[in-house]
């Protein structure tokens, strides 16, 4: 391991880590903990601690293990952290592992009817009577083993004094007011931390949750929620899907904010959505709209990228706008569909056959999936080509604290449309001719301009059919000139750059919250680094002197080849040598500690 | 009928402003005809070509969109899909015709499955397949709707039954489904008129000889058999909205009871379908199944409407969308207000 010591411990004087550790709910997947884990998330934010929330989830409706951390973190940091510090054991089949995995000194809540014999002696054991409080509340049977998730809330309320105040409205919030509901789960919540407060009152209280000011303003949302309201904002009717998770919650909250957001005074909606019969029907019913000039999307995963790739390459060379979300995860087939990756930029970058390049936007965080969901539709339709937006099951499955988002600085760009009168203005007409020297061509929309005949390969640039060798190669000349000009339109990267800067490291998509944590654990080691954010493919003209300003360029990715270092080195033989992967791939996001730790090893073999 | 309406249509047209470019496939292919039994319904019903488009997939029939109505939006798409692609663009904008030309390839085979679930959907268009038996552009190979035992120079003899499509449309709630062929022009043209007036998916399933690799006599998808052999169900003739009422009044008292049906179309038109010996009433979905499964059994050659029914909901209907075609609307309707993503924000903190 690394000489340099790197330390995220902040205990105070006493011994107390305040808003600075994690708690994991280990559960049954299926046994209603959401409640349970979201009220916590929120009360906590309402108390103005920077919280965050990750789901570790199985395959699985009910059963399998599934854990729930929230991280509190006083400085910001809304990465994973590894450790934990606060265990709530709901589930008998992980307990023996989630124990032995509890920080020294942790908090271990179970339910008293395990009759559980302590392993370690360097935790406290807080045994609760689960199944007798759920009696006591008189809950229906079939929600019993729901409500019975608040008795963990209740003791860790009172264990790291999170305001019961704060977990009544935060329940209510989830509930949405039923007072009923509302009664029998706060019920639980006090008995909890009654029965702690009078049997555990020598337990200590070294891991407090104290109100401060530092969510004042800030929203919390997952990713396939913000990324959805983006499409709203951003235009969008025509959405095509076949579930698939981890995209399936970005089609949910596409219909629940359309219900609220695009449906007219008649009653009737301006988005169709449809539920596709497979991921190839959907990308087929995207372009037959983007064709159409309505503006389309959909949202998948890896495999459902893989069925995509033939239509992919029909919307690239017959040039028809659309947009497709990718929320990577593990693949292909069963095993780790609800683990998160970045695997797919290689496949989703070059997807098709016949030399395709597409674009491609990398959200990083909650604000950039609303504004890439709005964004993708105008370059979509300006550059009348498919553009692939790859977030993932970090970015789009987890509870995230942001910002609010901005409104859209910009009308829609509806990018270049002919019409029958434009067609009498100009004269005569090319669908494919670049007279405007950026390699878009004028686009007609059925209806409401001039005829063509759209096809994928062999077309002249008036679309008449060709096979000849020179039509073609012109053609893809073209394309060639705007891919150039999509270099220029698409969300510029972002560099952090440091005057005594070691290395660079260049990163994208969901691992940016982990490093801006580790960048800050190697500058408390004395190690500076600059850092450039790529936030779409084609790269930028930025990225390229980003590179030539270090000689070594670590570049951080959640999967296992590299794929970002791969691509980097390709566009930029010139700095090949200057590229070092560090890429993990094991499901889960990245951490900062790894990160900053692998860095540092591969500093020290230099 | 005077010498001016026989050259120009309603809108003042002749009927080579409907032709598009010329045609490359073989000579004597049964698919030029029916593109200009497409030309011929189109310029007949007086159709605005800029408000009609047209779809296909890939193979030989799927090349014809770029052999009629020139002035209309094509797209040809990718092999089997143009099902999905016709869904999109039609809930676009639902205020044009569309028209989706495939093969029996491009159906029965890669795209069974979407030609399944556009039916099922009732997405509105008129789907024609023309229908040969073979793979041309490959070179003769079996399609899914090959005889049984049939043989090929190169491929040998077929040993599975084929999938008939007309079957496969009724199973899936299809309200209009009819089988042609392409050697009798006027049956083709007068379904093709019908399947335009049809609310939902209209399905002509047209047999089509492919002249190089399918048309030996033994094909029942060959000329000579369809000549010999056709069983026409019915003779059909479509009568567009504005002279319904005249011949009501005039036409129909000169059949006879009971051997004509008139089905009232959903844009006002009528199909008059005058019984042949072979009876058969299209509006009976059982009698429909077992006439098609029999023909099957027996290769009989049976064309004409096979089955009508009521319009179901369509696609556009179901999804309860905006009168104004999507693909038209304007800024204001698409994107919600500043307010409203203020109160979004705000029901998120």
């Amino acid at each position: 391991m690394c000489a340099v010591e790197l330390t995220t411990d902040k205990r105070t004087e006493a011994g107390v880590l305040i808003n600075d550790f994690a708690i994991v709910a280990a559960t049954v997947n299926g046994s209603g903990s959401q409640t349970a884990n979201n009220t916590l998330v929120r009360a906590l934010f309402k108390m103005g601690i920077p919280v965050n929330g990750k789901n570790l989830f199985p395959s699985n409706i009910y059963g399998l293990p599934t854990w729930y951390t929230i991280r509190l973190s006083k400085d910001g940091y809304i990465a994973r952290r590894p450790d934990y510090h606060v265990l709530a054991a709901m589930n008998p089949k992980t307990q023996a592992e989630d124990i032995e995995k509890l920080a020294s000194g942790g908090i271990c809540i179970h339910p008293e009817e395990w009759k559980l014999k302590p392993t370690r002696s360097d935790i406290t054991y807080i045994p609760m009577p689960v199944r007798e409080m759920v009696k006591e509340s008189g809950a229906a049977p079939a929600l019993k083993e729901y409500v019975a998730n608040m008795v963990y809330v209740g003791a860790m309320a009172e264990l790291l004094g999170i305001e019961l105040a704060e977990i009544k409205s935060a329940l209510s919030y989830f509930l949405k007011g039923k007072a009923k509901a509302v009664d029998l789960n706060y019920f639980l919540v006090e008995k909890a931390a009654a029965y702690v407060r009078e049997n555990f009152a020598d337990a200590p209280r070294h891991f407090r949750a104290e109100r401060m000011d530092a969510t004042q303003g800030k929203v919390l949302i997952e990713g396939n929620s913000a990324a959805a309201l983006g499409a709203i904002f951003g235009g969008v009717s025509v959405a095509a899907w076949y579930p698939i998770t981890p995209s399936t919650s970005m089609i949910d909250a596409l219909m629940d904010y359309a219900k609220e957001l695009r449906v007219e005074p008649d009653g009737k909606t301006t988005l169709a959505v449809v539920q596709a019969e497979d991921e190839l029907a959907a990308a087929g019913i995207i372009i037959g709209a983007g064709w159409m000039g309505a503006r389309s999307l959909t949202a998948t995963s890896g495999p459902g990228i893989s069925l995509m790739a033939e239509f992919s390459g029909l919307a690239y060379f017959a040039e028809v706008p659309c947009v497709i979300w990718d929320i990577q995860r593990m693949g292909p087939s069963t095993g780790l569909p609800t683990r998160t990756s970045q695997g797919d930029v290689l496949k989703a970058y070059y997807l098709s056959h016949g030399d395709t390049r597409h674009v491609v936007l990398l959200p990083a965080n909650m604000k950039e999936c609303f504004e890439f969901g709005w964004r993708a539709h105008d370059l979509a339709e300006r550059l009348q080509t498919p553009i692939f937006v790859l977030s993932d099951l970090d970015l789009g499955m987890n509870l995230w604290m942001t910002d609010p988002f901005d409104y859209p600085d910009q009308p829609m760009d509806r990018g270049k449309v002919i019409s029958y009168e434009d067609l009498e203005k100009f004269g005569t007409w090319g669908r494919y001719k670049d007279v405007d020297g950026d390699g878009i061509g004028y686009r007609s929309l059925p209806g409401q301009g001039p005829a063509y005949f759209a096809r994928g390969t062999g077309h002249t640039e008036y679309a008449t059919y060709s096979e000849r060798p020179d039509d073609w190669s012109k053609n893809l000349d073209r394309l060639a000139r705007k891919f150039e000009t999509a270099r220029r339109l698409v969300p510029a990267p972002i560099s952090q750059i440091e005057e005594d800067a070691a290395f660079g490291i260049i990163a994208y998509g969901s691992t940016d919250a982990p490093i801006a944590e580790a960048r800050d654990l190697l500058k408390a080691a004395k190690v500076t680094t600059s850092y450039h954010r790529v936030r779409a493919l084609p790269f930028s003209e930025a990225t390229h002197e980003f590179i030539g300003l270090y000689e070594r360029i670590y570049v951080v990715e959640n999967n296992y080849l590299g794929q970002m270092a791969q691509l980097l080195k390709m566009e930029y033989p010139d700095f090949a040598d200057r590229i070092i992967s560090v890429s993990h791939c094991d499901g889960l996001p990245l951490t900062a500690r790894w990160i900053a730790d692998s860095i540092l090893e591969k500093e020290q073999g230099n | 009928m005077t010498a001016r309406t026989a050259k120009t249509n309603a809108l003042g047209l002749e009927k080579t402003a409907y032709k598009g470019a010329e045609s490359t496939l073989c000579n004597g292919c049964g698919h030029d005809s029916i593109s200009a039994k497409i030309i011929d319904a189109c310029w007949e019903l007086g159709l605005d070509q800029r408000y009609i488009f047209k779809l296909s997939g890939i193979g030989c029939s799927s090349k014809t969109p770029a052999y009629f109505l020139g002035l209309s939006h094509s797209f040809n798409t990718v092999h089997g899909r143009m099902p999905s692609v016709a869904t999109g663009a039609t809930l676009a904008n639902r205020s044009l015709i569309a028209i989706g030309v495939s093969g029996d390839g491009d159906t029965g085979s890669i795209g069974l499955g979407q030609f399944k679930h556009l039916l099922r959907r009732n997405v509105p268009m008129v789907y024609i397949v023309e229908n040969n038996g073979v793979y041309g552009l490959t070179k003769g190979q079996f399609s899914a709707t090959a005889d049984e035992n049939q043989r090929q120079k190169y491929y040998g003899v077929n040993p599975f039954p084929p999938i008939d499509l007309c079957l496969e449309a009724i199973v899936a709630d299809c309200t209009f489904v009819a089988r042609s062929f392409s050697g009798d022009p006027q049956q083709c043209r007068e379904l093709i008129k019908a399947a335009l007036s049809h609310k939902g998916t209209a399905l002509v399933d047209i047999i089509s000889p492919c002249v190089t690799f399918n048309d030996t006599p033994e094909s029942t998808k060959s000329y000579a058999y369809g000549k010999a052999h056709n069983i026409e169900l019915q003779q059909i003739e479509h009568i567009p909205p504005g002279l319904v009422i005249q011949r009501q009044e005039i036409t129909i008292p000169d059949y006879a009871e009971g051997e004509t049906i008139a089905v009232t179309m959903h844009d006002g038109s009528q199909i008059l379908l005058k019984k042949t010996d072979h009876a058969h009433d299209p509006r009976d979905k059982q009698a429909a199944i077992r006439l098609l499964e029999q023909a099957k059994a027996e290769q009989k050659f049976i064309t004409g409407l096979i089955y009508i029914a009521e319009p179901r909901p369509t696609l556009i209907e179901l999804e309860q969308l905006t009168d104004t075609p999507l693909a038209t609307l304007p800024e204001e309707r698409l994107r919600p207000s500043r307010e409203a993503l203020a109160k979004v924000m705000a029901s998120l903190s």
